[in-house]
């Protein structure tokens, strides 16, 4: 019998085929997995096996996953969880973001979908209670976010509407899309969903946009899978929701007053491409947002109360129409003060920009901030950009931007993201690559969220990057190989929201998870094995890494460069951050985990984590 | 029925609903046991993100939709005004859901049997949890029937290309085709 909080089928589509097919998963597995980011990882390595190394990620072998977890839906906060080997890392990165698309999966009767091969034309995947189809998206090829999310809206209402009309109003499918920048195979490209949302680490967009896939929709009549307690089930929701909403300040602003309060106070928020980490511009306070922009202010998805959402609109100007979220303070870090720009609305168009070319809105304008940077250093030049960019210019940034998206001119090297940006450029300039890595803030290849560690006044410290296995996802840091275990890599693997998460103590969480799947499943043995398991697992896979890139062991554990340099100016000015603790840290958390000098779990830690299938490939990494 | 039940009408503020679909979820536990969206009574239509309308029974002064039914399977409870649906008497025709002005009646995913709000019998918990959270999208009003109520029964797409165009100025005559 399948586990409480399992729509017990999973779909198995091979594009190149055209072949759909139903699959299950053990007990043991959902057991030792979970769902979403856990039982990716495990079914990716399952697939791919030891040709892990030879696989580009963009090869139609590669499979691009769409994974809900057993608290989908049932928990607040509604979430998705796309997988795959990444085109970023190399390794793996369950990479999350709200939208209905899950839950509608889930009460259609499925819990997850994996696509290999590669489409010989642009499909949808259309999940009904009838099973899924691939839909010919010729049609919506090319077009941006917000039209291909009005169109499909429409199309797949009205199909659904044709197919039972008797049964009175059909509401909208939920969806995930692609939009020009995973096309064009942009590698730090988001998967997107509901305008402004985004699966944005990991580079899965690109991994859609390989396989010819613009979209994919669900919508299920069904009821949310039954789990294992339902009577506790239904308390612990109520419980729970008491919880987020007691939480008044996050759901009155979000986190939309902190791209004052960040660069402010923390001095953690990259400004110029991470030249500095301090600001004090108040016209970038919250109120200049809300008061002017904010045209909803408490903005949920399915089944979230913490609604740190609030829908923006530009209503005058050049920008009339653009629509976002806040923007929320990752976007206002990085389509705002990481440009050098300081104007909401500017930062607001910027951001509705990389919506509607489907950047993630971290990862692409990191690149773009890179290349500004570099421009600075006299490295690249106008030539290479077709003007002269400016910190500081929304235009320059616009431009760039959609460059990226399209692969013209600079923007097809940029595209390559960061890092990989770095080694081309400098082949194209004569110059050996660590003369531009240095001014490259990534983690494995993953640009790093707008929280830096050199003030060591915000959440992030010395290893939070340098020791994750999704590199610079600050929504996933490492701090000790215990406590993180019950964080992220639980949310992603249980799929529900962060922010739904904390502020909720974790002994109701995971109730709540025992509730649903009927598992043994408490804090405890989640962060002292079933994380690790999980963790363990993603570390072997990044770092199996290849083709093209390959990291080295405690060498790229570490953050970049620029968290090396003294922070220029502010309450912090002179700090840096610490290598040493950087060092001794390190080493404490490999030794926790179970994995050796340099990060390679043992054979002893592999056996006892069940994980005895790598050890043929970790005995060539020791 | 419920005689004991007070005259009420669950108010509709569209503006004020975050989309979270707590009701979709609290009505659908009370009706139907569990969490089933699409069981609900109240349904939270989201043609454009950001533009999300419940929709739900507004208890027409006239009941257009208990005219309709062929086989007297729909009633209104004479306490809380609401429309009660017999399901052992109920059809699926459909009747019920083409003679509604908004729409607003579906048949069942499970037996296809004509569903509309009830009120709870006189304590909605739609209108329950849409207050505890502060949204208040969804309040009760204790007052008898006005002639306004049948405006609120209305195709949900009409509203949010309404509220579009609040939200969104010019814009928002493009983002629902």
């Amino acid at each position: 019998m399948t586990p409480g909080g399992y729509a017990g089928k999973w779909l198995d589509i091979d594009l190149t085929k055209n072949k759909i097919e139903e699959v299950t998963y053990s007990d043991k597995m959902l057991r030792q997995y979970f769902g979403g980011r856990g039982l990716a990882a495990k079914i990716l390595w399952d697939k791919i096996g030891d040709k892990w190394s030879e696989l580009d990620p963009l090869a139609p072998e590669n499979p691009f996953m769409v994974f809900t977890g057993p608290m989908t839906g049932i928990y607040p906060g509604t979430r998705i969880c796309v997988s795959g080997k990444s085109p970023a890392s190399m390794g793996t990165v369950g990479s999350t973001a709200a939208t209905e698309l899950a839950n509608e999966m889930r009460q259609a009767g499925y819990d997850g979908v994996t696509f290999t091969g590669k489409a010989d034309k642009p499909v949808y995947l259309m999940i009904t209670d009838d099973g899924a189809e691939l839909v010919d998206a010729s049609h919506l090829w090319g077009l941006d976010g917000e039209k291909t999310l009005i169109k499909l809206n429409k199309e797949v209402t009205e199909e659904l509407k044709k197919r039972k009309p008797n049964v009175g109003l059909w509401k909208e499918p939920g969806m995930i899309y692609i939009g020009p920048a995973g096309e064009n195979l942009v590698r730090n490209a988001a998967v997107m969903a509901k305008l402004c949302h985004a699966c944005g680490y990991g580079g899965y967009g690109s991994l859609m946009g390989s396989k010819n896939i613009k979209a994919v929709v669900a919508k299920g009549r069904g009821s949310l899978p039954k789990v294992d307690a339902p009577e506790a089930a239904k308390l612990l929701w109520r419980r729970t929701h008491e919880h987020l909403i007691a939480r008044s300040n996050m759901r009155r602003v979000g986190t939309g007053y902190a791209g004052y309060s960040v660069g402010a106070e923390t001095s953690s928020e990259p400004v110029r491409n991470w030249q500095e980490e301090w600001h004090d511009e108040k016209s970038y306070g919250g109120p200049m947002f809300e008061t002017r922009f904010w045209v909803k202010k408490k903005w949920a998805d399915f089944n979230c109360t913490t609604n740190c959402m609030k829908v923006s609109c530009i209503q005058t100007g050049p920008w009339k129409g653009d629509i976002t979220d806040m923007p929320d303070y990752e976007l206002q870090a990085y389509c705002g003060t990481n440009f050098g720009i300081f104007d909401p609305e500017a930062n607001i168009h910027l951001s509705a920009l990389v919506d509607q070319l489907g950047h993630s809105g971290i990862n692409g304008p990191n690149t773009a901030a890179f290349a500004v940077e570099l421009h600075q250093r006299g490295i690249l030049t106008d030539k290479d950009f077709g003007f002269t960019p400016k910190w500081g210019d929304a235009m320059t940034f616009d431009k760039i931007l959609r460059m990226m998206a399209v692969r013209e001119k600079i923007g097809d090297v940029l595209a390559e993201g960061t890092y990989q940006a770095a080694h081309i450029i400098a082949k194209m300039k004569g110059k050996k690559p660590e003369d531009l890595l240095k001014y490259a803030v990534h983690v494995k290849g993953i640009e790093i969220g707008a929280h830096g560690t050199r003030s060591d006044a915000d959440y992030t410290h010395d290893i939070s990057y340098a020791a994750s296995v999704q590199g610079g996802d600050h929504t996933s840091v490492a701090v000790d190989g215990y406590t993180d275990m019950s964080a992220a890599v639980f949310t992603d693997s249980a799929v529900f929201c962060n922010f739904t998460y904390y502020g909720v103590p974790q002994s109701l969480v995971f109730d709540f998870a025992k509730a649903i799947t009927g598992f043994d499943i408490n804090l405890q043995n989640w962060r002292g094995e079933t994380g690790p398991r999980i963790v363990t697992l993603q570390r072997a896979l990044l770092m199996m890494g290849g083709p093209e890139l390959k990291w080295e062991p405690v060498k790229d554990d570490d953050n970049p460069p620029r968290f090396y340099e003294p922070l220029p100016s502010g309450p912090y000015k002179g700090k840096t951050t610490d290598r040493e603790v950087v060092d001794t840290k390190l080493q404490a958390y490999f030794e926790t985990l179970g994995w050796d000098k340099r990060g390679i779990p043992t054979k002893e830690t592999l056996k006892k984590l069940d994980l005895a299938d790598l050890e043929k490939n970790m005995a060539k990494l020791r | 029925m419920n005689q004991l039940s007070k005259p009420i009408w669950i108010s509709r503020d569209y503006a004020a609903c975050s989309g979270c679909r707590r009701c979709e979820l609290a009505c659908s536990i009370h009706h139907e046991g569990w969490m089933w969206p699409e069981a609900s009574r109240v349904r939270v239509f989201m043609p454009f993100p950001g533009l999300e309308v419940p929709h739900l029974c507004a208890q027409c002064q006239d009941y257009p939709c208990i005219e309709a039914c062929p086989v007297d399977a729909l009633s209104s409870d004479p306490g809380t005004g609401a429309v009660i649906v017999d399901r052992e008497k109920c059809i699926s025709c459909g009747a019920c859901i083409r003679a509604c002005p908004g729409t607003v009646p579906y048949l069942h995913p499970k037996d296809n049997k004509a569903t509309i709000c009830d009120l709870c019998g006189g304590e909605p918990k739609c209108v329950e949890v849409c207050t505890e959270a502060g949204y208040n999208a969804l309040t009760i009003v204790n007052e008898g029937p006005s002639i306004h109520r049948k405006l609120y029964s209305r195709d949900p797409v009409e509203t949010a290309k309404d509220l579009a165009v609040k939200m969104f100025g010019e814009k928002g005559e493009e983002v629902i085709e």
